[in-house]
């Protein structure tokens, strides 16, 4: 093995260990920014002798070794000092060499859990608690993360240490919050990993092929979360609704950029396997027995599209249904706005329209251009042209895509004879 | 990217003759491993050849031929494969060193291939590129 080979291995092998490793230094020294350093110093360790002594049987557990010794350097060195300056030993001992011991072993599982309810705390903003998932769980450089961001290194790099710094000073335990607390928490991490997705997923720059990585990770960090807290019916229904977006990935936009809707897909190149996986891990969700959950409900509705083999076979009148559900655990106006498009899909154009009216004045839709559009839709169904018409030129004046209003001009256009 | 590990067929898989017990569970242990990193997309083990067809065309444009199994040359046929998704080739050699030696007795064999995809994004120097200069862009913008 080459020495460039060697070090894209432990490239690799870092990617596989480093959550586990963090995950576990964590329990041990109790300060995830410690944590992350004892870590790192192991790599640097590994990135020295590895290439002469070559890759060890077990690499995780040689990694986990070395990062233990640094720990108990430091402590040692710490306690000289604070023998020393005698005043400061009740300050700086954190932890005992005792505590290193017995930490070592435990569940592996047990400590990811953790880590993700630390790295997603509340005390976080949005955009720190991302950027250090990614850091933390994923093993993304922060070059990689600024770049799925499209941001500067820097930005992302102090992003991670202040927030490491506020996990340290606001005192976060690493644990698994209990009773009530629990679910709150939880859903702070599912919107974490579902934002992420969704950054990637909808790139609205226009550079489609640079955010996969970020779909990716939200995935992968999904797929690991629903293992290790497999009784939690929302785990598996936001791995179920990404697990089916994804399975749409290269037919969501035409080979010359345009976006393309899902009803005008092409089916036939739907990711069966994602497909699948998806469906299998909405069934996961529903064999919990508990009621379910906004992530669910969006995971179903999207199963509907799914299991349709055309769009015409599409099942309107369950996806109306469920989404009545989720305006229920989850009331929006645009849950409400999907459901009337799903009713006129389902009973016709007219039974929509009444939802649609009653949404008009709405305040949260007020700038919202997929209701003039919608309504516009519905109204040119009804034969009523004319009020279609400047319904989708409404439409087109509050859209900032300039494709999406070309679009709806050209609707517009369509539904003839007009004055101006 | 996706990798598929593909177990190599041995005397003893196309024989029908059962893994240990001891090597059943160490593969139960590594597909959990798998899962538990999220990396783990699917996997099957495959009936032995003496159930299996083979159909090959002998003659360009000519009629289909079809051969029933049992077929010879073990180490030309698979008994199973486990699908992955990766970020690197590396990545994936790496997990497959981590599988357990899948039949003993020397004969053990993995092969790892990597799955076409429609667009290989993670390690396209062109893209790369693209996206690079769209950042400097971005960051122009910023400043002016």
């Amino acid at each position: 093995m080459t020495s460039s080979q060697t070090h894209r291995t432990i490239d690799a092998i870092w990617r596989i260990e480093s959550p586990k490793l963090i995950a576990g230094l964590t329990r041990m020294v109790r300060d995830v920014g410690l944590a992350e350093d004892l870590a790192q110093d192991a790599l640097v360790i590994a990135l020295q002798r590895w290439p002469e002594s070559g890759i060890p049987d077990n690499p995780g557990a040689w990694l986990m070794t070395a990062a233990k010794r640094r720990a108990i350097d430091l402590l040692r060195r710490n306690k000289l000092r604070d023998e020393k300056y005698a005043e400061m030993a009740q300050t700086t001992e954190l932890y005992t060499e005792d505590d290193l011991e017995r930490n070592m072993d435990g569940e592996i599982g047990d400590d990811l859990l953790r880590l993700i309810f630390m790295t997603c705390h509340p005390v976080l903003s949005q955009d720190a608690r991302v950027a250090l998932t990614l850091r933390l769980l994923c093993g993304l450089t922060t070059d990689e993360i600024a770049r799925s961001f499209l941001t500067a290194e820097s930005t992302i790099a102090q992003r991670i240490v202040r927030a490491k710094r506020t996990l340290s000073s606001r005192k976060v335990p690493f644990e698994v919050p209990e009773g009530e607390e629990l679910q709150e928490r939880l859903s702070a991490v599912l919107e974490v990993i579902y934002l992420m997705f969704n950054e990637g997923y909808s790139a609205t720059t226009g550079d489609h092929w640079l955010r996969p990585l970020l779909c990716q990770e939200a995935l992968r960090l999904g797929r690991v979360l629903a293992e290790i807290a497999p009784e939690e019916p929302e785990v598996h229904g936001l791995v179920a609704l990404m697990e089916i977006q994804s399975s749409r990935f290269k037919t969501r936009v035409s080979a010359s950029g345009e976006p393309v809707l899902l009803m005008d897909q092409n089916r036939a190149q739907w990711d069966r396997l994602l497909i699948r996986r998806g469906l299998a891990a909405l069934e996961r969700c529903r064999k919990l027995g508990r009621p379910l959950g906004p992530y669910a409900l969006q995971a179903a509705i999207s199963a509907c599209h799914a299991q349709a083999p055309a769009a015409a076979d599409t099942d309107w009148a369950r996806i109306a249904a469920l989404y009545e559900a989720l305006s229920r655990v989850a009331p929006s106006p645009i849950v409400e706005l999907n459901r009337a498009v799903a009713i006129s899909m389902a009973f016709g154009p007219a039974f929509g329209l009444q939802l649609v009216d009653e949404l008009m004045h709405e305040p949260a839709l007020t700038e919202y251009h997929l209701l003039p559009s919608v309504r516009g839709d519905l109204l040119a169904k009804l034969g009523r042209m004319d009020e279609a018409r400047s319904e989708f030129e409404r439409a087109a004046a509050m859209t900032r895509n300039r494709r999406e209003q070309q679009l709806l001009l050209k609707r517009a256009a369509e539904c003839g004879g007009s004055a101006n | 990217m996706r990798f598929m590990m593909i177990v190599k067929a041995t005397t003893d898989s196309e024989a029908g003759v059962l893994p240990s017990p001891e090597l059943i569970e160490a593969m139960h242990r590594y597909n959990e491993e798998l899962a538990r990193a999220g990396v783990l997309l699917g996997g099957d083990g495959l009936h032995p050849s003496s159930s299996a067809i083979r159909i090959s065309y002998p003659e360009p444009g000519g009629k289909p031929k079809v051969v029933d199994g049992p077929f010879t040359e073990a180490k030309e046929m698979i008994a199973g494969y486990t699908l992955i998704e990766v970020k690197s080739r590396e990545e994936a050699i790496e997990w497959a060193l981590r599988m357990p030696d899948p039949h003993g007795f020397g004969q053990g064999q993995i092969e790892l291939r990597q799955v076409f995809e429609v667009e290989d994004l993670t390690d396209n120097p062109e893209a790369i590129a693209k996206e690079n200069a769209l950042r400097q862009q971005l960051e122009e913008q910023r400043k002016a």
